[in-house]
């Protein structure tokens, strides 16, 4: 395939990047040069060139999670500058074109750092943590056969576009790496309020809030205390305003639960 | 020579898939704990089966090479997913959809199996919306529909541009909810890298765990693949780059037959390429066609003018001219093959002349441009992100892009390969699609497979399978395939060349598309097979392939992947250079009417063509498995 617009001028920017051999081992910043860069590239595609350069010189790549890059599967999860996911609005790390860059710029590009996303290489985190919160109740509990019509379930249609504003959430984990508690409860509330939203959701509607309260507790999230920074990173832009959703659906939850709650921990309320 | 036998059910074809079901045989509620079934993949198929069979009390094993299963690439999906429910009352049926799609696929899908997606996509929905899926309403509540690709009635669902994202989740749910009730075991960051194969049945995998580099030996009572289409080995597609072909190719090695490897779909609505760097083609989803028209200008000298200075009279809105009764909705190969076409007279935008406009200025009058936005708005931002350009403003430019593949492992009626105990489904199988696939389809038959088929025909599998039976790990032929992969693994750190894996996936990428991608000729197809064998001497020779296998290590996944391609490529050549006709998403130049359309040749190339592994540096046998059409009439595609 042939390029499309030979013509933009190319630039050079520095990449200072977090390296990390493992989990134990010590991190540290290391400066790598990339010129030749192209306002169209992608900064992903920056780093695969900077890595086939590492390559040739038998210098070991930077690990970089990352897969569909068209910003919906929520692999990638670099912070760039001190921001999760870099300076645009409303998009994933893969999104990021280099035009937002400028040349001689020096960019910053760290992992998702939170407790409860341990670090496994490079930029490479373990965000296990928000399959075992779905796990925990992240669901409507329907065997395969046994549903009915789908029609025979009216949703009116702002209930249905709202669960949908929640639902588009991509897991990648930029709010909690945002928040300087390391919060999880945009993400939950997100998954709560989707589920909540949908007439299908309200026969568990307190039992998941409970459950997936409780399994963000346990995996080490910290707690909310309502600075909006999750928000403004969301590449989904997902508004807060599901968060105070979560808090009442959870403060109902306790109270129906017979002020018994399943757990002792106060995580949830905002 | 492997025995290929379809067992497709006797009796009228809209009866097969019931009576089938009540005849299969059945595994006793208390004896399904005992059998272990491993499902590879968790895309929509995989999820969907991983979930389903737990639910029924099988013992299951999921493994993916995602860090969760929620990543597969079904996720990123957009338009929408076909159901013959007919709540808009335009005609659908179950029948409609059959034939659509039977049509679509140019007359080479199995009537049976495409009969029975037709019959079970009405359940899909049903599950789906009851899992939560937030599909689109209408004011009333009730579900709303749209058009899509190549079907002259509303049978789409959606939700926004983010179907397979929902679709995925909710599979994904049920997933967890089953992960959670101890019903499946997860295996994350886990990949396969062969099959085993015990007494000619499959029986077990191996795996490597890409964060610890430790390799696993894994026994089971079945197996299933459903690790999705092999792209990818065209470089540059609209797959993740971690799609790949290794879990599928490695059980092709094992004795799996490999059908119609070369029908590839060539998706019409996709942002062109814009340098040597790029990783990666970006679809605009197909339902823009329902509202922007595509055109070319009429006249050469006007390709590199400002599209909105080209006067209406100087502009060719070709598909309307060349197709009036579908226009700008003909199916993706149709309308990818004359892209090309305007392409090849010279009369494509952009500065590659790679490209050509969907144009949304009528749409925008019409519906003004909150309305467009309303409809398209998060594809009008994607357009934006990756070309700093506005469609509101000016047409958006658009290419043809390696988007899916149809070939896949070959599988029966039950959806097993001809290895006894290997299931593969969704698109990592070729059974539904023929050799094009419509839109909204594979969605539809991720989940088809997944929910409604595999819980059934799993069951007339195992039930011939004494519970307990399957082999122990300590076996001679898993010891035989872990020592196949420690030694590939150790082989591709051990070279040392100077060139990394990219430079050779570009490289097969660019003879693939040139050869083997939207028109294909017999001397380009053998220039392609002699040129492949000599990328893949060179790679085996010069790839660099740095660090270590006892820690994650993307050089080395990616290098395992591209080593399978190297093969699967030649093999696509191979298949699409003896298919000596034209049919779907296989264009060849020699056999094509006046008008540029498909000329197949049902007589010679009415069926299958299944591949058989015979071995390094021999050439694979080719079976054939007729189609044969009791029902529906093979006719020449129209869709003027």
């Amino acid at each position: 395939m042939v390029s499309e617009r030979s013509s933009k001028e190319f630039f050079a920017v520095t990449l200072r990047v977090w390296r990390q051999a493992g989990p134990s081992a010590s991190g540290r910043f290391v400066d790598y040069p990339a010129t030749n860069v192209s306002p169209d590239m992608s900064f992903l595609e920056l780093l695969d060139v900077v890595n086939d350069g590492l390559t040739v010189k038998d210098e070991e790549p930077i690990a970089f999670a990352h897969d569909c890059r068209e910003g919906i599967c929520g692999t990638c999860s670099c912070t760039i500058n001190g921001k999760p996911h870099g300076p645009g609005h409303g998009i994933a790390t893969c999104q990021l074109y280099m035009r937002s860059f400028k040349d001689g710029d020096t960019i910053i590009v760290e992992p998702f750092r939170a407790r409860a996303f341990p670090l496994v290489k490079d930029l490479v985190t373990d965000r296990s943590a928000f399959d075992r919160i779905q796990q925990a109740g992240g669901f409507i509990s329907v065997r395969t056969g046994a549903a009915p019509d789908a029609n025979s379930i009216p949703v009116p249609k702002d209930d249905a576009d709202l669960a949908m504003d929640a639902a588009t959430c991509i897991g990648c984990g930029a709010c909690v790496a945002a928040c300087k508690n390391a919060s999880a409860m945009l993400f939950v509330a997100a998954k709560v309020s989707h589920l909540g939203l949908m007439p299908q959701g309200q026969p568990e509607r307190d039992k998941r809030v409970l459950a997936m309260v409780q399994a963000m507790d346990e995996a080490g999230f910290g707690n909310c205390t309502n600075q909006y920074e999750c928000s403004a990173v969301c590449p989904k832009l997902i508004t807060h305003d599901f968060i105070a959703r979560m808090n009442r659906d959870y403060v109902k939850a306790l109270f129906k639960a017979k002020f018994k709650p399943v757990s002792s921990a106060s995580g949830g309320a905002g | 020579m492997a025995k290929l036998e379809a067992k497709v059910p006797s009796g009228p074809l809209a009866d097969k898939w019931r009576r089938h079901k009540t005849e299969i045989k059945l595994v006793n509620p208390a004896n399904k704990r005992k059998y272990e079934i491993i499902v590879v993949g968790a895309g929509l198929a995989g999820s969907a089966a991983a979930a389903s069979l737990a639910e029924l009390g099988y013992k299951v094993r999921c493994f993916v090479f995602h860090d969760s299963p929620r990543r597969a690439h079904s996720i990123a999906a957009q338009g929408g997913i076909n159901a013959a429910k007919n709540y808009q009352n335009d005609g659908d049926s179950v029948h409609r959809l059959f034939y659509d799609t039977i049509k679509g696929g140019d007359y080479r899908a199995r009537e049976a199996n495409v009969h029975r997606l037709a019959e079970v996509s009405v359940n899909i929905i049903d599950q789906c919306a009851a899992q939560g899926v937030p599909f689109a309403r209408e004011y009333d509540g009730l579900l709303a529909n749209r058009s899509f690709g190549g079907a002259q009635v509303s049978r789409t669902f959606y939700a926004r541009g983010q179907t397979g994202q929902q679709l995925l989740l909710g599979a994904y749910s049920a997933l967890s909810r089953m992960v959670g009730a101890g019903g499946v075991e997860l295996h994350t960051d886990s990949e396969m890298l062969d099959l085993v194969v015990v007494n000619g049945h499959a029986k077990g995998i191996i795996v490597r765990d890409l964060v610890t580099g430790v390799i696993r030996r894994h026994n089971a009572d079945a197996v299933i693949l459903a690790t999705g289409g092999y792209g990818n080995v065209f470089n540059l597609s609209t797959y993740a780059r971690g799609s790949n072909a290794t879990a599928i190719w490695r059980a092709y090695k094992r004795g799996a037959c490999f059908g119609n490897p070369c029908y590839t779909q060539i998706h019409p609505t996709c942002i062109p390429v814009s340098g040597d760097y790029q990783s990666k083609l970006t679809l605009m989803s197909e339902s823009l066609r329902n509202d922007g028209r595509i055109w070319v200008p009429k006249k050469k000298e006007n390709r590199l003018k400002k599209p909105t200075d080209i006067p209406e009279a100087d502009r060719d809105y070709y598909l309307e001219r060349i197709y009036p009764s579908f226009g700008n909705l003909c199916p993706r190969d149709v309308a990818s093959r004359a892209a090309k076409r305007m392409c090849d007279e010279g009369r494509g935008v952009g500065e590659s002349g790679l490209g050509v406009y969907l144009d949304f200025s009528d749409a925008i009058k019409r519906l003004g441009e909150s309305g467009v936005r309303e409809r398209y708005g998060n594809l009008f931002d994607i357009y934006h992100e990756i070309t700093a350009e506005s469609a509101y403003q000016t047409p958006m430019r658009i290419f043809p892009a390696v988007h899916y593949t149809m070939g896949g492992l070959w599988v029966d009626y039950n959806l097993m390969s001809n290895l006894p105990g290997l299931f593969v489904l969704g698109e990592a199988n070729f059974s539904d699609h023929g050799a094009n696939r419509l839109g909204a389809s594979a969605l539809m038959q991720g989940l088809a497979d997944g929910y409604f088929v595999i819980p059934y025909t799993v069951s007339d599998y195992l039930a011939g399978q004494k519970p307990g039976s399957r082999p122990s790990i300590d076996n001679a032929e898993f010891a035989q395939a872990e020592e196949n992969v420690t030694a590939m693994t150790k082989r591709l750190l051990s070279i040392n060349g100077k060139e990394p894996v990219s430079h050779f996936h570009k490289r097969l990428g660019r003879i693939m598309w040139e050869f083997c991608g939207m028109a294909r000729t017999k001397p380009g197809l053998e220039l392609a097979l002699q040129q492949i064998p000599a990328l893949r001497e060179e790679f085996w020779r010069n790839v660099k392939v740095p660090g270590s296998a006892a820690t994650l290590n993307q050089s080395l996944e990616q290098a395992g992947r591209v080593a399978d391609f190297l093969e699967l490529g030649e093999l696509m050549c191979r298949d699409a250079l003896t298919r000596e006709e034209s049919c779907g998403g296989h264009f060849r130049e020699e056999h094509q009417y006046e008008d540029g359309e498909c000329k197949r040749d049902d007589e010679k190339f009415g069926h299958v063509a299944a591949w058989e592994y015979q071995g390094e540096d021999v050439a694979p046998l080719r079976n054939t498995e007729p189609l044969n059409y009791e029902f529906t009439k093979m006719s020449v595609r129209s869709y003027k």
